[in-house]
């Protein structure tokens, strides 16, 4: 065996040692969603002695997991179309157009950035409550139909299509409103991907906001179901790993059918929840 | 949305087309309308629900506002001072402090490490690369449950330490055990993020220089420790300051893993303001939290902002 063959065998033991340890976890949720809950506490095994699929509907019977799915769903794709369409319109002004207050106006919106959450969301929480939002879609949804980061993220891109593009189709005597609809849209399916993925990510796991302003528990989403869950259901982990991994799915899918445009969004943007 | 940071690029916006008298710039009417309507949505939303707020919050922090009357009482600075005399409080700062400094160490290590091993052709890459992103696309709420289990009394970590004739502990019933494993956990979320970062950034690297080392007969770990890892300090920078705000914001996997406690043990500030505020109702105190934890975070920032940039690392 060369130096170099050995090298790579030890990376790869290294790696995979590390690939355990990640996926151990997801492993565990699965087999223990299948197990009794009498198994649940001896881990004797890896695999269930029997499997026990009807967790699943048990564990879906015993809260409303489908108004849950329904509310995440409902609010997730509200999310994903509003940024979209208000970041990609908003995006395209900073790229392209020349505006007074332009200069003052993006920067601005940088700054507004790197704000925490923690400080915008008392007074956020009682705009929402004022309007009389608790426990609506429109709590959830509207606040955030639009994000700086999704407006950065598409300008980033915008600026990289050549301005000839649209310097000829003005000349055939397109608007420059037209030539945002008719060049730049159809040339940004990569970037509007590896928003809607973001996007969609964020408004499925996110925790805060939707515990602020749902109360009712036909209005609460899946992770603030399944946090309600641990309250009620604690000892009985099959159960809550039923709960759990279904919960996980629409992301793990997600991400699988998207990984490219979602780790090369990563890799050029640097982003994290 | 989440916290996120760009290298803005140099692209810059296009000429309009007419010249520009140095006096007073002209404007093309098309543009400055078509603007005006493409930004109108998304400057409103973001403008009632992300910078009013920040004013309202300045202001709701200077007093005693219970979140429900319609009286504000005005308290001046009377939060901030009672902020430092909150025993509460400075549980508070030192678990994020220790939380914040355990995840920046460990972030960096471990990203460095897994994306030195895989920076180089080698087989399954994609697949190692899509195992190690799992637990980031997984919420933190599904997270925190599923190490509530496995690190149970009965659970999974004490049944393999039983293998070896070790007792295991009761993790979460200890505060400093609980703040290690919550640690651990918020390390073990983002590892896939920090290594792809990492891995990003040395796919950039410029191969001559290590060439060049090689000639002059450098050995592997004289290029990582004088060539790899000072080059990627500005990637290091980036990924001290995205774990700083990760702990300093962090809320929903303590919520859900050990809900602060065991007995103020894992009592981040962002439970310690989100108990503060919308369980007792104490809304200017709850904002006074969230303005300090702000300042905090801006504070380290700039300072390491400072450090790494007079070395010449910045980019």
């Amino acid at each position: 065996m060369t130096r170099a063959q050995a090298g790579r065998l030890v990376r790869h033991a290294i790696l995979i040692l590390g690939s355990v340890v990640v996926v151990v976890p997801f492993l565990w949720m699965f087999t223990t969603s299948l197990q009794t809950r009498a198994e649940t506490y001896t881990n004797s095994s890896i695999l269930p002695t029997s499997w026990h699929w009807e967790n699943y509907l048990r564990a879906w019977q015993s809260a409303p997991f489908a108004q849950y799915y329904v509310n995440s769903l409902v609010m997730a794709v509200g999310i994903v179309a509003g940024h979209l369409v208000f970041d990609a319109l908003a995006a395209y002004a900073f790229a392209r157009l020349d505006f007074p207050g332009k200069n003052v106006l993006f920067p601005v919106l940088l700054a507004g950035l790197m704000v925490p959450t923690f400080v915008t969301v008392i007074p956020a929480y009682t705009i929402v409550a004022n309007l009389g939002w608790i426990d609506t879609y429109a709590a959830l949804i509207v606040p955030r139909l639009a994000d700086v980061f999704g407006i950065l993220l598409l300008r980033q891109y915008f600026v990289t299509i050549p301005v000839e593009l649209e310097e000829a189709a003005r000349i055939d005597g397109c608007s420059r409103a037209g030539t945002f609809f008719r060049v730049i849209v159809p040339l940004s399916s990569p970037a509007f991907a590896t928003l809607g993925i973001f996007s969609f990510l964020f408004a499925w796991n996110d925790f805060l906001w939707p515990l602020l302003v749902t109360n009712n528990d036909d209005m609460r989403t899946i992770q603030l179901g399944l946090s309600s869950f641990v309250g009620r259901y604690g000892t009985s982990w099959n159960y809550l790993m039923a709960g759990t991994l279904t919960a996980t799915i629409p992301s793990i899918v997600v991400f699988l059918f998207f990984q490219r445009a979602l780790v090369r969004g990563i890799a050029s943007t640097g982003l994290k929840d | 949305m989440a916290q996120a940071q760009l290298v803005i690029r140099s692209g810059e916006t296009p000429p309009s087309g007419s010249p520009r008298s140095p006096r007073r710039r002209r404007y093309d009417r098309e543009q400055v309308i078509t603007a005006a309507v493409f930004l109108a949505p998304a400057l409103v939303v973001l403008a009632v629900f992300v910078f009013y707020p920040i004013l309202a919050a300045g202001q709701i922090s200077l007093t005693s506002w219970n979140g429900f009357d319609p009286v504000q009482p005005f308290v001046g600075l009377g939060n901030y001072q009672r902020l430092a005399q909150d025993p509460e409080f400075w549980n508070s700062l030192a678990v994020t402090v220790g939380y914040a400094l355990g995840v920046c160490v460990l972030s960096v290590v471990s990203g460095l490490a897994i994306a030195l091993l895989l920076d180089a052709p080698l087989r399954g890459l994609g697949i190692y690369r899509s195992i190690y992103f799992l637990p980031v696309v997984t919420s933190s709420v599904a997270a925190a449950i599923v190490w509530r289990y496995l690190l149970d009394p009965s659970g999974l970590v004490n049944s393999v330490l039983a293998q070896f004739g070790i007792a295991g502990p009761d993790w979460l019933q200890d505060r400093y055990l609980a703040l290690g494993a919550l640690t651990l956990l918020t390390v073990w979320k983002n590892i896939g993020f920090n290594a792809v970062l990492y891995l990003t950034a040395l796919q950039a690297l410029p191969h001559s220089i290590y060439e060049a080392a090689g000639l002059d007969g450098a050995s592997g770990w004289q290029k990582l420790r004088h060539l790899t890892i000072p080059l990627l300090s500005p990637m290091t920078f980036f990924v001290v300051v995205q774990a700083l705000i990760t702990s300093f914001q962090a809320f929903d996997l303590v919520y859900v893993f050990t809900e602060g406690g065991p007995r103020g043990g894992t009592d981040v500030l962002g439970m310690f303001m989100y108990r503060t505020a919308f369980r007792l109702g104490d809304f200017g105190y709850g904002t006074a939290i969230a303005f300090v934890t702000l300042a905090l975070v801006l504070g380290v920032t700039l300072v390491q902002w400072r450090v790494t940039g007079s070395d010449g690392t910045e980019r």
